[in-house]
């Protein structure tokens, strides 16, 4: 199951990491978080994949009694989701009003902030 | 509950009783900048003064950070452990020299930014959100300086990020909204990249409490390890604009208006380069042996490129993000050396580059707002209209390239000494270290030159290009009282870097103490009580 998933995660880091090379912005966002779901499924499959009890403590008891599941990647990938959720819909927002006002969805057309034809250095001193 | 483990010591571990208030100093400059970030949101459509609320706030960091600060000077590293879990498990926030100290210098450093950022500021014009944002930067920065564990520190580079997603459409203009596209791109990239080699780290060790990650990096597979540690330099280096890959500083830095860029260029590339050096040299030093050429090259590469970018650069806040980038390689230059001159020499790097790329951002807003220009080509006759502030530029140039007596001198000294020290002590080879040195060398010599030329082109020639004349030719807006607040704050900081330039003797010493705690972490293992059980 670990080799499955390992897989996986290798070909949602490929597919973001292409997505990623685009010029197109919103195929740039999609890309991100193809990649940022293949991080959150490597910090699942690193957590151990077992097919144990959830990890509550019975009443009266100070550890629980058998083998149980590891509980933290859980907290460590809501987390993520979390940021990651919030930092997606601020970029898709930022992608369209970049859209808006510059009239371009291609960061090669992009060049406001780095002019195309930048003047060169002055020569004096 | 009582909770037992048989592997750790109780007593040492565990306080139950109620803790004194003075412990909370650790806790408390994170949660009063979150509390006041959040406050100043709920009330921002309020009558009342957001400044005055915001300084308040941050006058209170500074007391919890200045009280920390001595109790660490004076019994060493401090750390607390949150919620009754046992410090492998729960969240430590354990804070030694180099944390508190930096978390000082951010603390007071945004301080003097509020009061610089009215240059810019309406009346009632507090509807933006400006100064809860910037509290909300501040708890991510200072959670970052401040945390003990590796996926807080996760959690707190993301606050800053999207707290600085928050700062940099401040304004909304189509330049602005360019710029943020390829920070926020980048950036958001880097911290998934560091979510990816927190993930392999946690599948290979089963911790990211840093101390305990210590304790255990040498039982797992070198070889894995040493690409955690590679994907840990790739995700900061990108956070901090090392070589090859900042291009996203140049790109979005000059964006903003003047007090936010002074903001970035003072904190967020040093929580980068401070986080490489807690991972990599506290952290995992047996993978950084490994990487160490990997980082001379990268800090040689960064020293020598970046302050060509600054002499090229006709754009002002431009060729100064390349002088921000050029003071990164400095610091990683020290941690390709981690004797205590070098760590020293990297940790004052921070520290002073905290205040002068600050600065050096601050008076170059106020050379725009005055001129009504962002190009040099079209300044000139500064010096004519504004004496001041041809003084703090030049001053802030002589200190961000590094010539004594300035502030920028020490750390270089620092690290200059370590390079020549390093065939005898490191393990890369000595010529590495020899390499390194002239790379510093040789970007404090283009790091003047581009400053200089700067400051020659927009105070000491005469007018703008192709306009030579005798006269002062170009429209000169005269300060206006909020102009007047700008520039004083801007004096202000100045000073203190000056003052703290000729007296480095407290700062270097307590500095190298800390360098001690780096290069031997012990007493940041024992301060989150894991140093007894070896495994």
């Amino acid at each position: 199951m670990e080799y499955i998933l390992a897989a996986l995660v290798g070909l949602f880091i490929a597919i973001g990491t292409y997505l990623l090379l685009s010029r197109s912005v919103i195929r740039m966002l999609i890309g991100l978080t193809i990649f940022g779901n293949g991080v959150l499924l490597l910090i699942f499959t690193a957590g151990r994949l077992t097919q144990e009890v959830a990890a509550i403590v019975p009443d009266g008891l100070d550890v629980p009694e058998g083998v149980i599941a590891n509980p933290l990647p859980q907290a460590l990938i809501l987390t993520a989701i979390v940021i990651g959720f919030s930092m997606f819909a601020f970029l898709l927002v930022l992608a369209f009003r970049a859209y808006q006002s510059l009239d371009a969805d291609n960061t090669d057309t992009m060049r406001l902030a780095e002019p195309d034809n930048a003047p060169n250095p002055p020569l004096s001193y | 509950m009582a909770t037992t483990n048989p592997t750790t010591d109780l007593p040492a571990a565990m306080i139950d009783t109620v803790v004194p208030a003075s412990d909370w100093v650790i806790v408390l400059p994170i949660a009063l900048a979150l509390m006041g970030s959040a406050g100043l949101m709920m009330f921002r459509r309020s009558n009342g003064s957001p400044l005055i609320a915001a300084l308040i706030v941050i006058a209170g960091i500074i007391a919890c950070e200045v009280a920390l600060l001595l109790e660490i000077l004076a019994n060493g590293p401090v750390s607390m452990t949150m919620g009754r879990w046992f410090p492998p498990f729960g969240i430590s926030v354990t804070v030694d020299i180099f944390g508190a100290s930096f978390a000082l210098a951010a603390a007071v450093v945004t301080a003097i930014v509020l009061f610089y950022a009215e240059l810019d500021r309406a009346d009632a014009d507090g509807r933006d959100a400006f100064h809860p944002m910037v509290l909300l930067l501040l708890a991510g920065v200072t959670g970052a300086f401040l945390t003990g564990d590796l996926f807080n520190l996760y959690v707190w580079f993301e606050v800053m990020l999207i707290a600085s997603f928050g700062l940099i459409v401040q304004g909304n203009r189509p330049l602005q909204l360019d710029g943020a596209v390829k920070y926020g791109f980048l950036n958001f990239l880097a911290t998934t990249f560091f979510l990816l080699s927190l993930g392999l780290l946690y599948g290979l060790l089963g911790t990211l409490n840093m101390a305990d990650i210590m304790r255990v990096a040498s039982t797992a597979n070198p070889a894995a390890m040493a690409g955690v540690a590679a994907l840990l330099m790739l995700a900061f280096g990108m956070k901090a604009a090392a070589f090859p890959v900042n291009a996203w500083l140049p790109a979005s830095y000059h964006t903003p208006p003047a007090a936010i860029s002074a903001l970035f260029a003072g904190l967020l590339t040093k929580v980068g380069a401070y986080a490489m050096l807690r991972a990599l040299v506290v952290v995992l030093p047996a993978s950084r042996d490994m990487l160490e050429p990997a980082l001379a090259w990268i800090a040689i590469a960064t020293l020598v490129i970046a302050p060509l970018g600054a002499i090229a650069e006709t754009n002002l806040r431009r060729a100064i993000g390349f002088i921000v980038i050029g003071g990164i390689g400095a610091v990683l230059s020290g941690l390709a050396m981690p004797s205590l001159n070098g760590v020293a020499g990297s940790g004052l790097y921070i520290f002073h580059a905290i205040l002068t790329m600050t600065a050096l951002y601050m008076v170059a807003g106020l050379v725009e707002k005055t001129t009504g220009q962002t190009d040099t080509r079209r300044m000139g006759g500064l010096y004519a209209a504004s004496v001041p502030l041809s003084v703090l530029f030049i001053l802030m140039v002589l200190a961000s390239a590094g010539v004594p007596p300035f502030l920028g001198f020490w750390p270089k000294l620092l690290l200059l000494e370590a390079g020549l020290a390093q065939g005898v002590t490191g393990t890369a080879p000595g010529w590495l270290g020899t390499a390194m040195v002239l790379a510093l060398l040789i970007n404090a010599v283009l790091t003047l030159i581009a400053g200089t030329r700067i400051w020659a082109h927009i105070f000491w020639r005469s007018g703008p290009e192709g306009q030579g004349s005798e006269h002062a030719s170009i429209a000169l807006a005269p300060f206006d009282n909020r102009g007047k607040i700008a520039l004083g704050a801007t004096t202000f900081l100045v000073a203190g870097i000056v003052l703290a330039g000729i007296w480095p003797g407290p700062l270097m010493a307590g500095i190298s103490e800390g360098a001690a705690d780096i290069v031997d972490p012990a007493r940041y293992v024992a301060a989150t009580g894991l140093a007894g059980d070896e495994l």
